[in-house]
C-alpha cells in the first residue's frame, strides 16, 4: 500500500474536503491504485537533472509601473452571494463568539 | 444552411455577396441546436438574444471583405470567460457564475466579429476524458450516440461534429481539444504553450493549459488560431514574440520534408488495430507526397503520464484553492465556523473526479512527498521536453495517432479512474514539453474516425498546418459526415 485511511483523512484535511467516513476505504484503495501509478517516476534516473516548472522559458516579464483602471467594484460584487455595507457577507465564522480568534 | 457543407471561406464568401446573412447564420445555428442537442448534449447555455442583435449589428454595419471570420457563430468551452453569460467549468461551484468580464481569448473572437451562440459541456474543470465529469449533462458522440465524444472539451467537439456550430474554442492540457477532435472526426489545435493568452480562462494546470479550435478543415483551424493568438499584457506567460499568419506556407506541400514516426507511440499489441492501421496508410500517403519518413525515438514518453498526472494535479490543488465559498461560487447552508464554510462548500461544489485530483496534487506537494512526487516529476518534465529538442533537430514534424483507441463506450471507463487517465497517453508528452500539435482525421476504425497527431516545434504551427493541409488536400476523411441528423 502506497498510502492507507489515515493519510486520506489526513491529505482530505489539508485539501479542505469531507471525505465522508463510509467511503474512506474505497477512496484509500482508488488513491492507493493512482499514486502507484504515479510512482512508476522512482525507475527513472533524474540525479542533476533541473526541473521544469514552468511551460515557457521565458523570465522577468515587466511593465511600466503606471496605474491602471482595474474591473468596476460594483461589476465584481455581482456574483458575491451576500453583502452588508460594502463588504462581502459571511455567515457566522466564529464557534464561540470569536475568542478563538 | 447545413454548416458541414461549407468552409469558412466559403460561408464567408456568402456574406460578402450577401447570398447570406449573419442572422441567417446565427438563425441556422439555433436550428440545428433545436434539431438535435436534446441527444447531442453539447449546450450548456444559449445567448440567443445577444447572439440575434449581434448578428443585426454585424448586418447593419455590413461584412468586412477583409476578415474571414465576421458574422460567422461560435461556440465556446464552458471554462473560458464570456461576460454576461453563465459560465461554470461543468461544476456544481459556479452554477451561477456571471463573468463581468471577457476571456481575451472571447474578446478577440468578438473583435474578429465571431458571434457566440452559447457555452458548450466539459469535463468537470476539464478534468477527464469523455465529458462524464460534467455535472450537468452527458454529452453524446454524433458518430454514434451511445459513444462518448472524448474530453475534456467534448461539449466542443460534440457540436461542430453534430453541425450546430462551424468553430468552436475548447481547451487543452493533457489533449483534451486533440482527443475528442479524434473521436469525432475534427481538425483540432493544441497551440504551443504561451501562444494564446490564458486570461479568463478557469486555470487548472497552469503551465499546461492552452486555449484552442476545433474546426471541420485544417485552414479554417488556422484561420481562427490566427485571430486569437498574441502577447497579452493580462497574461504574463503568454508569448512576448510575434504572431505570423499561420495560413501564409500552408499550400507549400511535404515535398522534402523530414517526417519522425516516434516509435514508442505506436503499440504494435493495441487492442484496436484499426487506429495504427489509418495512421500508417496516412505515412504511406506522405511518403507518396514526397516527403521523407523517418524512424525516431522519444524515449522518456513512458513517464509522460505519471509525470503530468502529479504536475496537473498539483497545479490544479493549488489553483482551486480559491474556491472556498466565500467571494463567489456555491456556498454550503448551515455552517458554524470559517472551516466549516470551507470544507463544507468545497465538499458539496467539487464532484468526485475533481476531489480525486485535488487529493493526489495535495499529497504530492506534501511535505514527505515533494521531493519525491512533485520535484521528481517536474525533472521527468525536463527529460520528456530534451527528448523533444533533441528528434526536432532532425526532423520538421512528428506523426503519430492521437489516441490508442476510437471513441469507447459510454460508462466504459467513469469507473475506473487509471483507465481513464490511461486515455492520454499520447497527449500528454506535448503539453508538458508546451510544444503545439494538431489533430486530424485521417481514417475509420470500427465505424468511428481515428485521429491523427502532428506534433511541431515550438512556436511552429505553421508547419503542421501545411503538413496537415497537404494530407487534406489528398484525401476526403474530413469530407466525411456523420449519419446522424437529428430528431429521430
Amino acid at each position: 500500500m502506497a498510502i492507507n485511511e489515515e493519510t486520506v483523512r489526513q491529505v482530505a484535511k489539508l485539501a479542505k474536503l469531507e471525505i465522508e467516513e463510509e467511503s474512506v476505504h474505497a477512496f484509500t484503495k482508488e488513491m492507493d491504485s493512482i499514486i502507484e501509478m504515479v510512482e512508476q517516476l522512482e525507475g527513472l534516473d533524474t540525479e542533476g537533472i533541473e526541473g521544469t516548472y514552468h511551460g515557457l522559458q521565458q523570465h522577468n516579464v515587466w511593465r511600466e509601473d503606471k496605474a491602471e483602471k482595474g474591473t468596476d467594484r460594483e461589476e465584481l460584487f455581482k456574483n458575491v452571494k451576500t453583502r452588508k455595507d460594502g463588504f462581502i457577507e459571511v455567515p457566522e465564522m466564529f464557534e464561540n463568539g470569536g475568542s478563538e480568534a | 444552411m447545413d454548416f458541414m457543407d461549407y468552409t469558412l471561406e466559403e460561408l464567408h464568401e456568402q456574406l460578402v455577396k450577401k447570398e447570406v446573412t449573419a442572422v441567417e447564420l446565427v438563425e441556422a445555428a439555433y436550428a440545428r441546436i433545436d434539431a438535435t442537442d436534446e441527444q447531442v448534449g453539447a449546450f450548456l447555455a444559449l445567448n440567443k438574444e445577444e447572439a440575434l442583435k449581434a448578428a443585426r449589428e454585424t448586418d447593419e454595419k455590413g461584412i468586412d471583405p477583409h476578415n474571414v471570420l465576421s458574422g460567422i457563430p461560435v461556440g465556446i468551452k464552458d471554462n473560458i470567460l464570456t461576460k454576461g453569460v453563465t459560465t461554470t467549468a461543468s461544476s456544481k461551484m459556479l452554477e451561477d457564475f456571471v463573468p463581468v468580464y471577457d476571456a481575451t481569448a472571447t474578446e478577440k473572437l468578438r473583435e474578429a466579429g465571431m458571434i457566440s451562440v452559447g457555452k458548450l459541456n466539459m469535463d468537470e474543470f476539464a478534468m477527464g476524458g469523455s465529458t462524464e465529469n460534467s455535472a450537468f449533462k452527458l454529452t453524446r458522440n454524433p458518430w454514434d450516440l451511445s459513444k462518448v465524444p472524448g474530453g475534456s472539451s467534448g461539449g466542443s467537439a460534440a457540436a461542430v461534429a453534430a453541425g450546430q456550430v462551424p468553430v468552436s474554442l475548447g481547451s487543452d492540457t493533457g489533449g483534451s481539444v486533440r482527443e475528442p477532435a479524434a473521436f469525432t472526426g475534427l481538425v483540432g489545435m493544441k497551440p504551443t504553450y504561451g501562444r494564446v493568452s490564458r486570461y479568463g480562462l478557469i486555470a487548472f494546470g497552469s503551465s499546461l493549459d492552452q486555449i484552442g479550435p476545433f474546426t471541420r478543415t485544417v485552414k479554417d483551424n488556422a484561420l481562427v488560431l490566427n485571430a486569437i493568438s498574441g502577447h497579452d499584457p493580462k497574461d504574463s506567460t503568454s508569448f512576448e514574440g510575434e504572431t505570423p499568419d499561420f495560413t501564409e506556407q500552408i499550400d507549400q506541400g511535404v515535398k522534402g520534408l523530414r517526417i519522425g514516426v516516434p516509435k514508442e507511440y505506436f503499440n504494435e499489441d493495441a487492442k484496436e488495430t484499426g487506429v495504427i492501421e489509418s495512421v500508417r496508410a496516412a505515412l504511406k500517403v506522405y511518403e507518396e507526397m514526397g516527403a521523407e519518413i523517418v524512424d525516431v525515438s522519444l524515449p522518456h514518453s513512458r513517464y509522460g503520464i505519471p509525470a503530468y498526472y502529479i504536475i496537473a494535479s498539483s497545479e490544479a490543488s493549488s489553483n482551486l484553492q480559491r474556491f472556498d465559498g466565500i467571494r463567489y461560487g456555491y456556498r454550503a447552508e448551515d455552517t458554524h465556523s470559517l472551516e466549516d464554510i470551507y470544507v463544507k462548500s468545497r465538499s458539496e461544489g467539487f464532484g468526485l473526479e475533481v476531489k480525486r485530483r485535488i487529493m493526489l496534487g495535495t499529497f504530492s506537494l506534501s511535505s514527505g512527498f515533494y521531493d519525491a512526487h512533485f520535484k521528481k516529476a517536474a525533472q521527468a518534465r525536463t527529460l520528456i521536453r530534451k527528448d523533444f529538442d533533441t528528434v526536432f533537430a532532425d526532423v520538421d514534424v512528428l506523426v503519430s495517432p492521437t489516441t490508442t483507441s476510437t471513441a469507447f463506450d459510454i460508462g466504459g471507463k467513469i469507473d475506473d479512474p487509471l483507465a481513464m487517465y490511461m486515455s492520454d497517453i499520447l497527449t500528454v508528452p506535448v503539453n508538458l514539453a508546451g510544444v503545439p500539435s494538431l489533430s486530424i482525421p485521417c481514417g475509420f476504425s470500427n465505424d468511428m474516425p481515428v485521429g491523427m497527431q502532428l506534433i511541431g516545434n515550438h512556436f511552429d504551427e505553421q508547419m503542421l498546418y501545411r503538413v496537415a493541409y497537404a494530407f487534406e488536400q489528398a484525401t476526403d476523411h474530413h469530407k466525411q459526415k456523420p449519419a446522424f441528423k437529428g430528431g429521430e
